[in-house]
């Protein structure tokens, strides 16, 4: 077979890929009417596990952005066992972010050693007002809901 | 036109002449349909719609059923901007401009006939009014990349400069070979030597010129291409280096009325082609017996123009997909392109017509 022009190929591709969407339909998708399932591991927003917030300040001290942040005060809590010593705690009294500045680097989901940050494919919380972008920790926490299960860890996989 | 329908009908129109100011008034609105709804339609079923779908997306689809308003919406956006000009601008002729490569669109389609009668003029020299006004457009773009004080304005304007006038010759070139076969310069004449010829004998589908004038149709079509500086002769335009060229400065109404002529410009061409290579309004006249153009039905004043529509959409169809499909030419490439293939190749098919015009 003689090799075809590379000029008509070009428009072969073209007028190709306009028959497929006359008749399959496009590619894309209308969003606001219609809309994509974010794959599970999406970095849509992170969520905040308030129990397991030490206030360490690793995620907010890592983070590039400066966006992430905490106070807290430390505080007794009831000791383990009976007759215990009372036990010294970090309560945070503010864990903020403010997703105007984040760039969804997620390092501070990954440096957090105590599981309290995770990342959740949820995406749909644009404000009118840049200042409603700052998500305080009840809003944090309420993304936990989206979080979805961890998925299984390989056969061997150290826990 | 309305006369012979009223000699035609004289229970219709008994003895109705239209005044003047009527027939003015007619001319004005006839020359914005013909030039705005091309343009219109282009934008919406080439670059809303063809395109989008040659890149597997839908385009714009809330505005309107299918996004069919979407036209308007712009219009409306660009009205509300501001009229911007530069400090260092030019100010009065900067703000001509646009309206000067307009009004060459509009001067371009005075000559189109979109029927036996239904014209604006009905010039012995047509084609050469219209290849001349079609260069009208090329002193608005030159102007509007001088007076923008603007780096990329100028050399926008410049290559843009540089490519029309390259690109103005093959055009010529291909539409002699048309002239010297038609025996005429007059549009119409074009049209009913296409619909009455014949070629080797078989004449019922006339002799549109886009056979026996083939490589002349397709230089004309890609002098076509480079005048409407559509990709790949988009050099002037390039907007990932020059930012729309010498387009850059301009905002609002004035934007919108560049991107106007851009297209109505693309209809006209598409009408002019049609005329020249594809027969115009006509159907090949032995299909309803007539003889010559002062035969023609009076109701093909009113299917002519449907055809010439339908004409000048498949061929700028034809030059939207080749813009959608290719990238666009270095600017060597094209003043080469121009001078060392097209215009040769125009004067050796303006040869071979002439010679072949005497032998038979």
């Amino acid at each position: 077979m003689p090799k075809v022009p590379g000029l008509l190929k070009g428009l072969g591709v073209t007028a190709g890929i306009l028959g497929k969407t006359l008749k399959n339909g496009a590619d894309t998708v209308q969003y606001p009417h219609e809309k994509e399932a974010p794959p599970v591991r999406a970095r849509g927003v992170i969520a905040l596990h308030e129990d397991n917030c030490t206030a360490c300040m690793l995620c907010s001290r890592s983070c590039p952005d400066w966006c992430i942040y905490i106070e807290g005060h430390k505080q007794l809590a009831p000791p383990r066992r009976a007759g215990g010593k009372p036990r010294q705690v970090n309560h945070i009294d503010r864990f903020d972010i403010d997703y105007a500045l984040c760039m969804y680097c997620g390092i501070c989901v990954e440096v957090c050693p105590f599981d309290a940050l995770f990342w959740s494919p949820e995406y749909e919380y644009s404000e009118p007002k840049i200042a409603d972008l700052l998500h305080d920790k009840q809003k944090l926490g309420e993304w936990m809901e989206t979080v979805p299960e961890a998925p299984e860890l390989e056969v061997g996989a150290g826990k | 036109m309305l006369a012979q329908l009223a000699a035609e009908f004289p229970d219709w129109y008994p003895e109705w002449n239209i005044p003047y100011w009527l027939m003015s008034i007619l001319r004005v609105v006839g020359g914005l349909v013909a030039v705005l709804l091309p343009a219109g339609g282009i934008v919406y079923i080439f670059l809303f719609k063809m395109m989008s779908f040659m890149q597997s997306r839908l385009g714009p689809m809330e505005a309107g059923p299918y996004g069919s308003m979407q036209l308007l919406a712009e219009v409306g956006k660009w009205m509300q901007k501001e009229d911007l000009a530069p400090d260092n601008a030019d100010v009065r002729i900067y703000k001509m401009a646009p309206l000067i490569v307009l009004l060459s669109t509009f001067l371009l389609v005075v000559v189109v006939p979109f029927g036996p009668q239904a014209y604006f003029t009905n010039f012995e020299t047509g084609i050469f009014y219209a290849l001349a006004v079609a260069s009208v457009s090329v002193l608005g773009i030159l102007i509007a990349g001088w007076s923008s004080a603007n780096k990329y304005s100028l050399l926008g304007g410049l290559r843009a400069g540089g490519q029309l006038i390259a690109y103005e010759l093959p055009m010529v070139l291909a539409t002699l070979g048309v002239v010297i076969q038609a025996g005429s310069m007059n549009l119409n004449r074009i049209i009913e030597v296409q619909n009455t010829g014949e070629i080797f004998g078989i004449g019922w589908i006339g002799n549109p010129f886009v056979i026996t004038q083939f490589i002349g149709f397709l230089i004309f079509m890609i002098a076509v291409q480079a005048e409407l500086t559509q990709s790949p002769f988009d050099m002037p335009i390039a907007e990932s280096e020059l930012v729309s060229g010498y387009m850059t400065e301009y905002s609002g109404f004035r934007f919108l009325i560049f991107f106007i002529a851009e297209f109505a410009t693309a209809g006209v061409f598409g009408f002019i082609a049609s005329v020249l290579f594809l027969g115009g309004w006509g159907v090949p006249f032995t299909w309803f017996g007539w003889e010559g153009i002062s035969d023609v039905a009076w109701w093909m004043n009113f299917v002519g123009p449907l055809i010439m529509f339908t004409k000048m959409f498949a061929l700028v169809g034809v030059i939207m997909w080749v813009r959608f499909s290719y990238p666009r030419f270095r600017e060597d490439q094209l003043q080469t392109f121009a001078w060392k293939v097209l215009i040769p190749l125009a004067l050796a098919n303006t040869a071979a017509t002439a010679i072949l015009k005497v032998v038979f």
